[in-house]
This record gives C-alpha cells, sequence and structure tokens, in this order.
C-alpha cells in the first residue's frame, strides 16, 4: 500500500482554510487583529509548504515535476526568495505614509502572479476547454487587476498626476478595446492557437491602465479595494482551472482563500463607496473630478491667522472639534495633536475627533494615525455621529483635509455634489491648517476657506501644530 | 473530472456566504489593515504559482511560471509586512520605544 500523500494534503490545507477564516474574523476586531494577521500568516506558510508534497505521486513513489527535480524545484525556491525577500524590503524601508500605495502595488504583484499562472495553464492545456476558459476568466480579471494596480500605485506615490487625465471618447475606446480582447481569448480556445494570447494581455493591460488613468485622487481607496476584491476572484478562478489539472489539490486552496477575499473584498468596496455617496460605477466612469466648475465666483477672501490667535481662541472655548485629513498623515502630525488635544483637555475643553470614512488615501486611515498617537477610540467621531455638534463648536481645526469638508458637495452641479461631508461650516470659527492655497486631491475649489468664520492657519501641520502647541503652553 | 469542479463550485459558494459574514460587522477603524490583510490572503495564489513552475516541462512555461512565483511571493511578504506595520501603530506600548516610523 502506497502512502497517502493526496490525503494527508488535503487534511492539511484544510486546517490551513481554517485558520485563514479565523484570521480574518480576528482582523475585523480592534482587540483581535493584530493576532489575525499571524494566524493568515501561520495558514499561508502551511498551505505554501504542503504544496511541495503535492508534487509527490504515491502511486509510482517518484516526484513528478515538468523538467527535473533540480530545475522546476530550484526555480521555484528561486524565485520565492527573489519574490519573498523584496517585497518583505521594500514594505519595511517606505514610508508610513506610503502604505496606500504599498497594498495598491502588492495587490497588483497578486493579480499578475494570477494572470501569468492562467497563461502558463493555457500553455500546457488549452485543448481543455473547461480549463482553458476558466484560464482565460482568470487571465482578464488578473491582467486588469495588475495594470491598474499600478497606475493607482503611480498616482498616490506622486510619480502620475493624481488629478483625474480624461481623454476623448474613452468609453468607447475602453469599451472596444475589452471587447477586442475578449474577443482574442475566445478566438485561442476556439482555434487552439496560442498565439492570441500575446494580443489578449497587451489589450487587457491597457484596458486596466485607461480604465484607472480617469480617476481622480480622492476616489483611489475605492479603487484600491476594489482591484482587491478582483485579485481574489482571479485567484479563485485559477483554483478552478487547477482543480481539474494534475495536482487538484492546490487548486481547492486557492479557490477557498481567493473567493473569500472575493466577497469580502466587494463587501468593503461597497461599504467605502456607500460613505462617499457614489456608486462603484459612478467612481469608475464619471471621470469625477475632471470637470472643473465653471461660473461660481468664490465669494469673500482667505485670511490667515496666527498660531497665538487660534492658541487663544481654543483656550477659552467650551468644544474643539478636531477634522483630521491627509495633510496630518503626511506630516506625521499625530504625535503634536495629541499633545494638542491634551493641553486643551487639562484646561477643561472637550475635544473631539471628527473623522470622515474615507479622509485620507484609504479608510480607517486617520484611525490608524491617531491610534497611533495614543488617542483613545472613545474620542473619535464617525461622520453621522458627529455631524449634529458643529453647530454647538466653538472652534473647529481642519488638518490638511479638503475635500472631505468641502460644502460644495451641497450644491447641485458641483462635482462632488451629494458626497456626505463634514459639516464644519457649521461651526462658530473654523481654522483650517493647510500648506499653502492649492486644491485638494480632487482639484475642486473649497469655498469653506472664504468664508466669514474661516481662517487659514499656513504651513506643514507638524509645524503648525506645534507652533500651536507652545503658544498654549505659555 | 467535472465532479472536482462542481465540488470547488460548491465550497465557492460557501465561501462567499463567510466571506461576506465575517466582514459585515468591521468598524471603520479596521478598514485599512482588513484591506490589507486580505491583500495578504490572496497571497495565496503563491501556491498556484509553485503548481505551475513545478509542471512547467519548456522554457515558455517555466519563465512565465518563475514571473508568477516572483510576483505572488512579493504579493505574500510584502502584503503581510505591510499589514503588520498598520497594525503596529495600534500598540501603544510597543510604539513608545520605536521612535519615529
Amino acid at each position: 500500500m502506497s502512502f497517502p500523500v493526496s490525503d494527508v494534503v488535503d487534511a492539511i490545507y484544510a486546517i490551513a482554510v481554517l485558520i485563514f477564516i479565523l484570521g480574518l474574523k480576528a482582523l475585523s476586531s480592534p482587540e483581535t487583529a493584530r493576532r489575525g494577521i499571524v494566524y493568515a500568516g501561520i495558514a499561508m506558510l502551511v498551505a505554501v509548504a504542503v504544496t511541495f508534497l503535492t508534487f509527490f505521486n504515491s502511486s509510482s513513489s517518484s516526484w513528478s515535476f515538468g523538467i527535473s527535480l533540480p530545475v522546476n524545484l530550484g526555480l521555484i525556491f528561486l524565485g520565492i526568495a527573489v519574490g519573498g525577500f523584496g517585497g518583505y524590503y521594500w514594505a519595511r524601508v517606505v514610508k508610513m505614509t506610503a502604505m496606500p500605495q504599498m497594498v495598491a502595488m502588492f495587490n497588483g504583484m497578486g493579480g499578475g502572479a494570477a494572470a501569468a499562472i492562467a497563461a502558463v495553464e493555457l500553455l500546457t492545456s488549452v485543448s481543455n476547454r473547461i480549463t482553458g476558459g476558466l484560464s482565460i476568466a482568470g487571465g482578464i480579471i488578473g491582467a486588469i487587476s495588475i495594470s491598474g494596480s499600478i497606475i493607482a500605485f503611480l498616482k498616490l506615490q506622486g510619480w502620475m498626476p493624481s488629478k483625474a487625465i480624461v481623454l476623448p471618447a474613452r468609453q468607447y475606446v475602453n469599451t472596444a478595446i475589452l471587447i477586442v480582447a475578449v474577443a482574442c481569448g475566445v478566438l485561442t480556445l476556439w482555434t487552439l492557437n496560442i498565439f492570441w494570447l500575446t494580443p489578449f494581455y497587451i489589450l487587457l493591460c491597457l484596458y486596466g491602465i485607461l480604465l484607472t488613468i480617469p480617476i481622480g485622487g480622492a476616489d483611489m481607496p475605492v479603487v484600491i479595494s476594489l482591484f482587491n476584491a478582483l485579485t481574489g476572484i482571479a485567484v479563485a478562478l485559477d483554483g478552478f482551472a487547477l482543480v481539474n489539472g494534475p495536482l487538484g489539490d492546490a487548486g481547492y486552496g486557492m479557490v477557498i482563500a481567493g473567493m473569500l477575499v472575493g466577497a469580502s473584498g466587494s463587501l468593503l468596496t461597497f461599504l467605502m463607496a456607500k460613505a462617499m455617496n457614489r456608486s462603484i460605477s459612478n467612481v469608475f466612469f464619471s471621470a469625477f473630478g475632471a470637470v472643473e466648475e465653471t461660473g461660481t465666483q468664490m465669494k469673500g477672501s482667505l485670511k490667515p491667522i496666527e498660531a497665538s490667535d487660534v492658541a487663544v481662541l481654543m483656550e477659552y472655548a467650551n468644544q474643539v472639534i478636531i477634522a483630521p485629513g491627509y495633510g496630518m498623515a503626511v506630516a506625521q502630525a499625530q504625535g503634536k495633536v495629541k499633545e494638542l488635544a491634551d493641553l486643551l483637555e487639562a484646561r477643561g475643553v472637550t475635544v473631539k475627533f471628527a473623522i470622515h470614512p474615507v479622509a485620507g488615501r484609504m479608510p480607517g486611515h486617520m484611525n490608524v494615525l491617531l491610534a497611533e498617537a495614543g488617542i483613545s477610540y472613545d474620542k473619535l467621531f464617525d461622520r453621522d455621529e458627529i455631524n449634529a455638534e458643529f453647530p454647538n463648536t466653538d472652534v473647529v481645526l481642519v488638518i490638511g483635509a479638503n475635500d472631505v469638508v468641502n460644502p460644495a458637495a451641497h450644491r447641485q452641479g458641483s462635482p462632488i455634489y451629494g458626497m456626505p461631508i463634514l459639516d464644519v461650516e457649521n461651526a462658530k470659527n473654523v481654522i483650517v491648517n493647510k500648506r499653502g492655497k492649492g486644491k485638494g486631491f480632487a482639484g475642486i475649489e473649497n469655498d469653506l476657506f472664504y468664508r466669514d468664520n474661516t481662517h487659514m492657519l499656513y504651513g506643514d501641520a507638524q509645524k503648525a501644530i506645534g507652533e500651536l502647541v507652545s503658544a498654549l503652553k505659555k | 473530472m467535472a465532479a472536482d469542479l462542481w465540488t470547488a463550485l460548491f465550497i465557492a459558494l460557501l465561501t462567499i456566504f463567510t466571506g461576506y459574514e465575517v466582514i459585515s460587522r468591521v468598524p471603520v477603524l479596521l478598514h485599512t489593515p482588513l484591506m490589507s490583510g486580505s491583500n495578504f490572503i490572496h497571497g495565496i495564489v503563491l501556491v498556484g504559482g509553485i503548481v505551475a513552475l513545478g509542471l512547467a516541462n519548456n522554457t515558455p512555461e517555466l519563465i512565465i511560471g518563475f514571473i508568477a512565483t516572483v510576483m505572488g511571493a512579493m504579493n505574500v511578504t510584502g502584503g503581510y509586512a505591510v499589514t503588520e506595520r498598520i497594525l503596529e501603530m495600534f500598540d501603544r506600548s510597543a510604539k513608545k520605544k520605536g521612535g519615529k516610523p
């Protein structure tokens, strides 16, 4: 009797899947989140390690590598070493503020891997219509995911203008490209000629690029989340194709983990889009932020204010609400913000934080930074919880946030019309800390800055809040 | 043969509900780590890369399989490190000795 390798492998995969689900569950609660990623890590290690066993053919008691054990296994180890060390090193050395684009980049890598696996599947077994069809589907989604994610990365990294770039007749051009690409995929299966795979992948990458280029920076969180879900689905489709092949056991793991991400990622994308009161198709097809409003003259003027005056204003306030945005993240000013909050509280001022769900470049971005500074969760309030409080607030301090406090969202015809915002304009005094006079990431003029009750505290957030702190200490 | 595919389909359907249920009550606070964590989980694609490269028996398959393995491995380690770094910020005691990130 031969050793039941396949059964052992399946049993271990089942355990790995269980740990994956427990990990994801733990990730969705603040107390257990750190444990969650460790669980997922263990599951991944187990799943990858056991995959090597699947190459062992128990009936002939030999290893079934494509060419030979040294060639195939050697390349596998080399690939894991290169990619593994590269990815880990890169993720460790980048600045904390670059985390959003790193998620986009590593998500793109996953999509690219899914597209490449689909290509190998098509090269080896193009004649199997079922496997072939699944691989084509995985290839389509994987290729769009990698090219789109890389554009998202370039935009967030600032290596490409973050503003929406609009090409003429892009809707028709994009649709045409997608149709021709899918046709190439169908032709591959129809003619069993792998020649068609080259235009297939080139056109899909082009489609991913053209799809993402018109999307403005403010929408990037939703876009990254959607590409994340898409990569999950591409991985699951590859898994389906593998289930049919000679080493089917590995396929089940990919189906489960991929679908888990596909489902939870879709839900997360939906929640984010809902927070901005926009549908996902609206994010992708409306070239949000590209339309310049014309005819709306800004009334009033920008009124600069000194840190010492802000300090006095805050000292005599009953309630101060702080509304942070991406500017705080860039300047790494959360420590100073914590100091400011502590000083004010020591003087009997109530301090609250207004967190817009999409402030920053990722949902929850602000929560993470404020938690890092040691500000307790119960002082952070969601948009819905805090909006009613602004009329009773003496001072609102907006730190490097723009679009999420832009009252243009209430005005019909504005490109961000309908987006739920923090209604900071209702407070008695609004202090806006900004580096300069530029527009927000969405590229829209903000008339909040021109209101009579608004004053501008110019300067890098770290420096400006630091000045505020030292003025309060006097 | 096809029976395997049906099994996989049933599993996939159940997984969709599992994924949906597990996430449905997540606080906004954890949206970023969760997105990053699920980004890591689809790094399971590395398993597919290993299988594809392991079975490859000509040069084009070896090259593409190698690319898949490298990218899959990057997804795994990079995704893990990013999630870990994001979650580290929640841990206040660890943060003090770390200094500037």
